[in-house]
């Protein structure tokens, strides 16, 4: 029936066959966006609600729950071992990401030049990314393991140490395993993103510099850079937000030590909620990670939306 | 000129030698862990002990490591045979919702529109790691606690923003005509999609599943949260229990056969549809 009208394709009866499609498409739109609004609402939406409301409860995980108000935040400011979890995030957040982008940058500048090869040190430089942060973790506790591993024996052979040095054992080694470990396994990402925006900065920019006599320095610093700002924005924000959501390297290769002192923020929720069982506590805890983080995700994001807003 | 143009020959000549010994030697140190585990692996158990120098095996080949992992617990075939499970699972469901999502969105006129769409990608701002609690209590409610099927709606839901986000593009960039054409040829609303418009937005198929199978196969927190009981592990949570010294001392050779287990699909998947990656990647980003 449509067909015959369109195939009329006068103006009015154009519109009647559009409107009749609007009219129908209310449903069958909805039809089809219903089950993954639907499982956004079982397995998020309602879980958000949740976490919310569970952190005024008392809420172990056998028995019966207490609504306690706001006692769970009022313990959480008297929670030292929370904050130094939260410092030692902040820490390794401000940390693994200058390091990131200190090897990043280059790369991306070095796969970025079209010459022969370039695509496949690219892919060599990515391999890591797609390697799972798990089999990563447990990769390299392999690698960084006094005995069996290769480091400090290697060092020991090398005779750069006397005898076998274990790098997990104390703070400073054990945190400088895991940032090498991180770059490793994430600077390839971070350079696949700078390199797009490396790409759309146009050469007729970089040749007239050049032709000015700006060296290296100068153009990167003059043209690169402020052309690139949004590309940077969105790289520190994926950086910073899966930095402070850290987990699966430091609960496989350290279980939080040496001395609980590489327990991050979701380590200490986790503890609290799974292991300890305290769930109320944990969702409070959960409450005031998610704020601190959607904080900083705006913050970031004006950044990413006004390039010349200084 | 023609002395200015020679030595600038000859410094490229010497850039390019140095560009690319430079090169190389990255591309080695990126790659070397990866090689070093998967070699290791060959290594027969006593050899696997000892520190792995060489990498590669010196006292005979075996595949001893690959058969004592599967002695542990339910087995390393039986992990990976969850979470090849639980990651085809979430491939094909996330595939399927978000194609329909993104037709949904981009093709038609209904009321809330703009807000459920909003809401969809915002949940890619909330960490997901702060409503484990809830998911763990609502699986629970609805008897899939320690579930399979439990973890692969999780998992599809977290896959969900992106995909959409990427399956909407993949049908705006789609002219309207095209449709319009087929509509006039009698073509109903479901074979329309399948039909006509799959072919189409095939490539943003391909990112999204390729990314939820990564995602998926190698997700941790989620699966050792709602996975309590050891038949239901996935190879990332058996590794980390057989790492942890759980089946006794720890096994390295085993556990770099574990590690090349999850690594492989992953290495090989991404070689094959590396320009879907990027894609997605960049796709990501740009918007």
């Amino acid at each position: 029936m449509s067909s015959i009208s369109a195939k009329a394709g006068t103006v009015p009866v154009r519109r009647t066959v559009r409107s009749s499609k609007v009219d129908r498409s209310h449903w069958i739109g909805l039809l089809y966006i219903a089950p993954a609004i639907a499982l956004v609402t079982v397995f998020f939406v309602i879980p958000l609600g949740m976490t919310a409301w569970m952190s005024l409860h008392n809420w172990p995980l056998m028995g019966g729950h207490r609504f306690i108000g706001l006692d769970n935040y009022v313990a959480i400011t008297k929670d030292v071992r929370f904050w130094n979890a939260l410092k030692f995030t902040l820490y390794y957040t401000v940390i693994v990401t200058i390091a990131i982008f200190a090897v990043a940058f280059p790369l991306a500048l070095f796969v970025e030049k079209p010459r022969p090869m370039a695509g496949v040190y690219r892919t060599a430089f990515f391999m890591p990314v797609v390697v799972g942060f798990a089999s990563a973790s447990l990769l390299w506790a392999w690698l960084l393991n006094v005995d069996s591993g290769l480091f400090s024996p290697a060092a020991q052979m090398l005779g750069l140490t006397e005898k076998k040095f274990n790098l997990l054992a104390t703070f400073n080694p054990a945190f400088w395993s895991i940032i090498v470990m991180v770059v490793w396994k994430v600077a390839g990402f971070t350079m696949v993103i700078l390199m797009t925006g490396l790409q759309s900065i146009p050469t007729e920019l970089q040749e007239a510099a050049k032709i000015d006599g700006a060296n290296a320095w100068q153009r990167f610093r003059a043209i690169t850079l402020p052309l690139m700002r949004r590309t940077v924005a969105l790289a520190l924000i994926l950086s910073v937000a899966g930095s402070i959501l850290a987990f699966d390297q430091f609960y496989i290769l350290l279980r939080g030590g040496p001395r609980n002192s590489t327990i991050t923020a979701v380590y200490w929720i986790f503890n609290q909620s799974f292991v300890s069982f305290k769930l109320g506590y944990g969702a409070a805890l959960s409450m005031v990670l998610l704020v601190i983080l959607v904080v900083l995700s705006l913050v970031q994001l004006r950044l990413l939306r006004n390039p010349e807003g200084t | 000129m023609a002395a200015a143009n020679r030595i600038r020959d000859n410094r490229t000549l010497g850039g390019l030698v140095a560009e690319h010994s430079v090169g190389l030697f990255l591309s080695v140190i990126f790659i070397a862990p990866i090689v070093w585990a998967i070699l290791s692996t060959f290594k027969p158990p006593s050899e696997a002990r000892q520190p792995p120098i060489p990498p590669w095996p010196t006292t005979g080949f075996s595949i001893q490591n690959y058969l004592t992992l599967d002695s542990f617990g339910a087995g390393l075939w039986h992990s990976a045979q969850n979470s090849i499970f639980v990651a085809v699972s979430s491939v094909v469901l996330t595939a399927v919702i978000s194609l329909l999502a993104g037709y949904g969105f981009s093709r038609f006129r209904f009321p809330f529109k703009n807000f459920f769409f909003i809401i969809i990608l915002s949940t890619i701002m909330i960490p997901f790691q702060s409503i484990l609690t809830p998911i763990f209590l609502i699986l629970s409610w609805l008897g899939l606690q320690n579930t399979l099927t439990g973890l692969v709606l999780v998992y599809v839901t977290l896959q969900l923003p992106f995909s959409i986000f990427m399956m909407r593009n993949a049908f705006d960039a789609v002219p309207k005509e095209i449709e319009e054409a087929a509509r006039i040829d009698g073509a109903r609303s479901v074979a329309l999609l399948t039909k006509i418009m799959l072919p189409l937005v095939w490539p943003g198929v391909v990112t999204v599943a390729l990314f939820a199978f990564l995602n998926t196969w190698n997700e941790f927190l989620a699966a050792l949260v709602l996975m309590t009981d050891q038949s239901k592990f996935t190879l990332p949570i058996m590794m980390t229990a057989v790492q942890s010294g759980r089946f006794g001392a720890i096994d390295w050779g085993a556990v770099q056969a574990g590690v090349t287990v999850m690594m492989i699909p992953c290495l090989i998947l991404f070689l094959l549809l590396q320009r879907f990656y990027i894609r997605g990647l960049t796709a990501g980003a740009v918007k």
